[in-house]
């Protein structure tokens, strides 16, 4: 991969740093009028999610990450990994629970999720904002509720549980806003 | 079909507005004060010396396609300024463009509006009341208060920027920030801990002037004896809310050592791997000839901009940004 110096360094931009990928999330130029430049870049490390800070002299250079993000079909899960396929060319790739974390509760099998990989394989996974998903048990709703008034539990196809409004009746199939894991309308 | 917005301008009209009144409230304080508006050019055959700022290059040809001669888009006035003084200008001031390769990010534009002016028979501490007069008057600020750079980090830090081994400094900055530079230079570190741990610091605490510099950061400074006997530099710079604002000094006037610091420069640039540019000899022949004992100062208006319109960015100010321009 590329070697990336600190002036370089932009938004986005994937490195390699003690042995992970990490991502900068965002980059500030710090020169005095007199002096050194330095480069302050907020960090996320792409295995471990650890977020920091680290400060780079402008000369000082960076060995770019082989991390891509591709979009994929979510095929299935096995169990154990999760499966998805990338639609252009049928190419398939397994991830494991660390790389799908919580978003496992919103795949639903021919959605698109964005794939990070990492020397080609997948260490996170990015549902879309916003996904639509059935109720599959909630308590019934009471006659004459409004979406004002009150909410209760409904699991969803996936196995997800959200706070919806009473007049959600099983069957019904919910938009989800996947960031915040909250209810936004019937679909 | 989509219409891009890509000519839109970054900041609001009605910034640009103040910043146009703030343009008008800073010619009039010096009118009423009777100091001199110069302009000097923007292209020279000289660049500035200092190893940590890169001027842009223009390449200037007598006739289409022909033999290209490099010039520099100045960084600062200074030097055509001084040039001015020694040719028996009085005071000056210049409200202008100064240009800086690389410099892009939240507080830096490559090119951005600097206000730079000299004082014959001032010295640091008079010029500290001049700022404060006219930064006070445009922000609307109390008094600002004076701490020495040395005072500064004993009370930040709790080390002294002097005496406190380079193994401290390293230590001090390794413990708060997450750095992987391994310099051998005491200026690295101080400028380090000083933009990195104490500018932050600042930020809560309205402006603030630092003075009496470490004399191995005297730039364009004379030296002098200090508050507490040790050697430092005649040099000043002003914090506001964090934010550096101005830079200014008791001028060196003393042909020899500024021919002496030129070189310095140019050799710390060549260890450094830079590029070689042409030294401003001229400056040397004009303090040879004489420069008045004077103070000067470099104030960025764009920041002063900022601060009166209580905003982080300066695209917000400036009304096509570097990505725009």
């Amino acid at each position: 991969m590329a070697n990336y110096s600190a002036n370089q360094f932009k938004n986005g931009l994937k490195i390699m740093l003690d042995g992970d990928p990490c991502t900068m999330t965002d980059v500030e130029f710090v020169k005095p009028g007199k002096g050194q430049a330095f480069t302050r870049v907020k960090m996320r490390n792409l295995i471990t999610g650890r977020t920091w800070e680290k400060t780079f002299k402008s000369n000082e250079s960076a060995e770019g990450a082989d991390v891509m993000d591709r979009d994929m079909e979510y095929l299935y899960c096995d169990g154990e990994m999760w499966h998805f396929m990338e639609p252009a060319t049928f190419e398939q790739f397994a991830a494991d629970k660390n790389a799908v974390g919580d978003a496992h509760q919103w795949l639903k099998e021919q959605d698109r999720s964005m794939i990070t990989l990492w020397n080609g394989n997948p260490i996170s996974v990015t549902p879309p904002n916003f996904v639509e998903l059935a109720v599959t048990e909630t308590d019934p709703g009471v006659k004459g509720d409004t979406a004002q008034g009150g909410s209760k539990p409904a699991t969803l196809s996936t196995g997800a549980v959200v706070r919806v409004p009473l007049f959600i009746e099983e069957g019904d199939i919910l938009k989800i806003d996947t960031r915040t894991g909250a209810y936004v309308s019937r679909a | 079909m989509m219409i891009s917005q890509a000519w839109r301008p970054s900041a609001p009209i009605e910034n640009l507005r103040r910043r146009a009144q703030i343009l008008a409230d800073i010619r009039r304080f010096f009118a009423e004060r009777a100091v001199l508006e110069v302009e000097t050019p923007a292209l020279s055959h000289c660049a500035v010396s200092d190893p940590f700022i890169d001027s842009i290059e223009a390449a200037y040809a007598p006739f289409p396609g022909g033999p290209v001669q490099s010039l520099y888009l100045q960084s600062s006035p200074e030097y055509a300024m001084k040039r001015l003084l020694a040719a028996g200008s009085g005071a000056i001031y210049q409200l202008g463009r100064a240009y800086r390769n690389g410099e892009s990010g939240g507080r830096h534009n490559p090119e951005f509006t600097m206000l730079e002016w000299y004082r014959p028979d001032f010295d640091d501490r008079a010029l500290m009341d001049e700022v404060e007069a006219l930064v006070c008057s445009v922000l609307g600020l109390p008094p600002i208060r004076r701490v020495t750079y040395r005072a500064l980090f004993v009370d930040q830090l709790g080390l002294d920027p002097l005496t406190a081994p380079l193994a401290e400094l390293k230590a001090r900055a390794r413990t708060a920030l997450d750095v992987t530079m391994d310099d051998d230079d005491r200026d690295s570190w101080l400028n380090l801990l000083m933009s990195h741990l104490i500018e932050p610091a600042l930020a809560g605490q309205g402006a603030v002037f630092v003075h009496e510099f470490p004399a191995s950061q005297a730039a364009l400074a004379r030296l002098r004896t200090g508050e507490d006997g040790t050697s430092v530099a005649a040099r000043f710079e002003l914090f506001v809310e964090g934010m550096e604002l101005a830079n200014g000094y008791h001028e060196l006037t003393d042909a020899t050592e500024q021919a002496r610091r030129l070189q310095a420069d140019q050799q710390n640039r060549a260890a450094l791997e830079l590029p070689q540019r042409p030294l401003e000899q001229r400056l040397v022949g004009a303090l040879a000839a004489g420069l008045p004992d004077c103070a000067g100062v470099a104030l960025g208006v764009d920041r002063l901009v900022m601060l009166a319109l209580q905003t982080t960015s300066i695209n917000d100010v400036i009304a096509f940004p570097f990505d725009l321009a």
